[in-house]
């Protein structure tokens, strides 16, 4: 029997029974919206953290150089304390690395810790502060709505100057121009002088919360010991080579902390790669765990498409057997039955897939969570679907297709 | 005309030289040769014997009864003859090739092509159109949907019901359903068209009209066989084969037939 007859005929038996067909396809079409929403979500966390994570947080093109990684995966405890054990990133390091990198790297030193900030028109809060020496402004491509940045002249003098988040102007200066005003940090008297543009929100953390001041002015005795720096950030010039950065502050860093080369390193070099190399192992048990948790799904479908098959096959053996008297082959009959589920358990894949969609749609609109839909999972969604029909089709089809034309044509 | 009615004058003798020859493929006008057919049943331990060695040849444009009681194998042999069964022993030979040692898949074919079935119970599909169903067997040939479509109109023009072919089974009279039936088992060209009990679910006007449909194909030149327990139906076919516990009891020409009948049972005749 043609393909087209068969499907044509499926959907006929499809129309005929609306509601016994719309229980039938509920596993699958639950299956299929659940695949779809899940993969959704994580290649929409994905995509989101590969460009808008990486570029806000991490920076493009950029390492960093830290006592300890900041974002770290498969890490164990007994490494975090050795990790700690090891020796901070100072002042001094700043010159001798930006010496080994080719001219027209930028660099920015900083030093960071939550300290309390108030102004007269609001109560303190604690916030993060950092002290900051070098390109900070460029490497961050931080755009300025007000104001201005802190000059080279403020970062060599150490005026006591910040440039202050969006959110942060709006808590300590409500309704007021915040520029020249004065703000406590760390219950020093500091000025503003610039307020940056709103950077957005990563999964709902406002990236518009901090404070920036010059390294040399009295906040870093606050936020560090003398000489301390949290991190070493380094932008290479143009579209230079990222593993050769890498490398040549590593030699640097080795022999300033004179490891012997059978020693492994006592510092961190950061670079987006390994931001996202956590984000990746992450990524890999989500998608593990949206596979599996729908083919929970997809098998008790299977199973109810299977027992609605069996019983079609015997409600219908009066058709089975005048279908073979009039000169249905074995496999005509198998093909019947078998494009029938596969048909059966498709459109339930395809409203699996406009719910998954549906269902991505609302998670992101109702939460943080990013969601978008790959092409790939909805093709996967109608070949998982047409897959679980003809899996499930193919015991009652070949029951079906093994009836005795006479005894068939007893029935009923 | 003539030649078909004097062919059952001869055919005993003739059926006794066609059906000694084990292993021959017959000449081509012999559609139908059994050759010592026999078929056994297990019925719970109990071994019934519904054929028991059954000779039967049949020519080109016979129209043939075959009538008997019941359990008298005639079923049975319906069924081998319209290739649903097998037999255990015997030869049968249809258009000249040896069906009985044929597969599963080798015997749809030839139900597909040889053979057109109609039913006691018409057994059409009630969901689909009276086009519908009389395409069917075309979709099993595989013949494209144009000119299944065509062939299937120009069918069941041929019973009359060409004002009819979007109709459902439920919506059409009983001897309309079976004049559908008859267009589905023709719309192939088969070489015999096989009846069971064909007017076993109408009243005597519409089997006296389905009568006439087999009357005018058997007068066109198509091989009818008609299974029946009714003598007076039987009688409506120019010869009739009688069985009687698995074997054949008697052979005759539709008269003799009819003679020996209102001898036998005088009051079946005259309904």
């Amino acid at each position: 029997m043609p393909f087209l007859d068969a499907v044509r005929l499926a959907l006929a038996q499809i129309r005929v029974q609306k509601l016994k067909s719309f229980f039938t396809l509920l596993g699958v079409t639950i299956g299929v919206m659940f695949l779809i929403a899940v993969v959704s979500i994580v290649e929409g966390m994905s995509s989101y953290m590969e460009h808008d994570f990486v570029g806000k947080l991490v920076g493009v093109n950029t390492v960093t150089l830290r006592q300890q990684p900041e974002i770290g995966a498969n890490i164990s405890d007994a490494q975090w304390r050795a990790m700690r054990r090891w020796p901070r990133v100072l002042m001094t390091d700043v010159q001798p690395v930006v010496d080994a990198l080719p001219p027209g790297t930028l660099w920015s030193a900083e030093g960071y810790d939550n300290v309390f900030v108030a102004s007269q028109w609001s109560p303190p809060k604690q916030l993060q502060a950092s002290a900051v020496e070098g390109d900070y402004f460029k490497i961050r491509e931080m755009k300025i709505a007000k104001g201005r940045v802190i000059t080279s002249q403020e970062m060599a003098m150490g005026t006591p100057v910040v440039v202050i988040g969006e959110e942060i102007a709006t808590r300590f200066f409500p309704n007021l121009d915040p520029i020249n005003r004065p703000l406590k940090v760390a219950g020093l008297p500091y000025t503003v002088v610039g307020v940056a543009e709103s950077q957005g929100s990563i999964f709902g953390l406002s990236l518009d919360r901090f404070v920036i001041a010059p390294y040399r002015s009295p906040l870093r005795h606050v936020v560090n010991k003398p000489n301390v720096l949290d991190a070493l950030k380094i932008k290479a010039a143009g579209d230079a080579d990222m593993t050769e950065t890498t490398e040549a502050i590593r030699q640097v860093m080795r022999s300033r902390h004179e490891l012997r080369p059978s020693e492994p390193d006592n510092f961190t070099v950061e670079s987006s790669e390994s931001a996202l190399t956590f984000w990746t192992s992450i990524k890999s048990k989500l998608v593990i765990a949206g596979v599996v948790l729908p083919a929970i799904g997809l098998v008790v479908g299977a199973i109810v498409i299977m027992n609605i098959m069996l019983v079609a096959v015997a409600e219908r053996t009066r058709e089975i057997g005048i279908r073979k008297a009039l000169g249905a082959r074995r496999r005509d009959i198998m093909s019947q039955f078998l494009v029938e589920a596969a048909t059966l358990s498709t459109v339930g894949a395809i409203l699996g897939i406009i719910s998954g969609i549906l269902l991505a749609e609302i998670i992101s609109a109702v939460s943080p969570l990013p969601a978008t839909v790959a092409p790939w999972s909805i093709v996967a969604g109608v070949i998982v679907g047409a897959g679980v029909g003809i899996i499930s089709g193919i015991y009652p089809a070949s029951r079906a297709s093994r009836l005795d034309p006479i005894t068939a044509l007893r029935a009923e | 005309m003539q030649t078909t009615e004097e062919v059952p004058l001869s055919v005993t003798a003739e059926r006794a030289v066609v059906t000694q020859q084990a292993g021959k493929a017959p000449e081509k006008d012999w559609v139908i040769v059994t050759r010592g057919l026999k078929r056994e049943y297990d019925m719970g331990g109990e071994i019934v014997r519904a054929l028991r060695g059954v000779d039967v040849a049949i020519r080109r444009n016979e129209y043939v009864a075959i009538m008997g009681p019941s359990g008298s194998g005639k079923s049975t042999l319906m069924n081998l003859i319209g290739c649903l069964d097998t037999p255990d022993a015997g030869e049968y030979w249809l258009s000249g090739d040896l069906v009985s040692s044929m597969a599963d898949d080798e015997l749809a074919r030839v139900r597909n092509r040889e053979i057109g079935f109609v039913f006691q119970t018409f057994n059409l599909l009630p969901r689909a159109t009276a086009l519908h169903n009389v395409e069917l067997p075309l979709v099993y040939a595989g013949v494209p949907s144009d000119e299944r479509r065509k062939r299937a109109i120009a069918a069941l023009e041929r019973v009359q019901l060409g004002n009819r072919i979007t109709h459902r089974p439920n919506e059409l009279s009983g001897g309309q359903r079976q004049r559908v039936a008859i267009a589905r088992a023709l719309v192939n060209e088969p070489a015999i068209l096989l009846a069971d009990e064909p007017t076993g679910n109408l009243d005597s006007t519409t089997s006296e009209e389905i009568m006439r449909v087999f009357e005018d194909l058997a007068s066109s030149g198509q091989t009818v066989i008609m299974v029946t327990h009714e003598p007076d139906i039987a009688a409506h076919a120019r010869r009739v084969i009688v069985l009687r516990d698995g074997m054949i009891e008697s052979d005759d020409r539709r008269e003799r037939f009819a003679e020996k009948m209102q001898i036998a049972a005088p009051s079946v005749t005259h309904k």
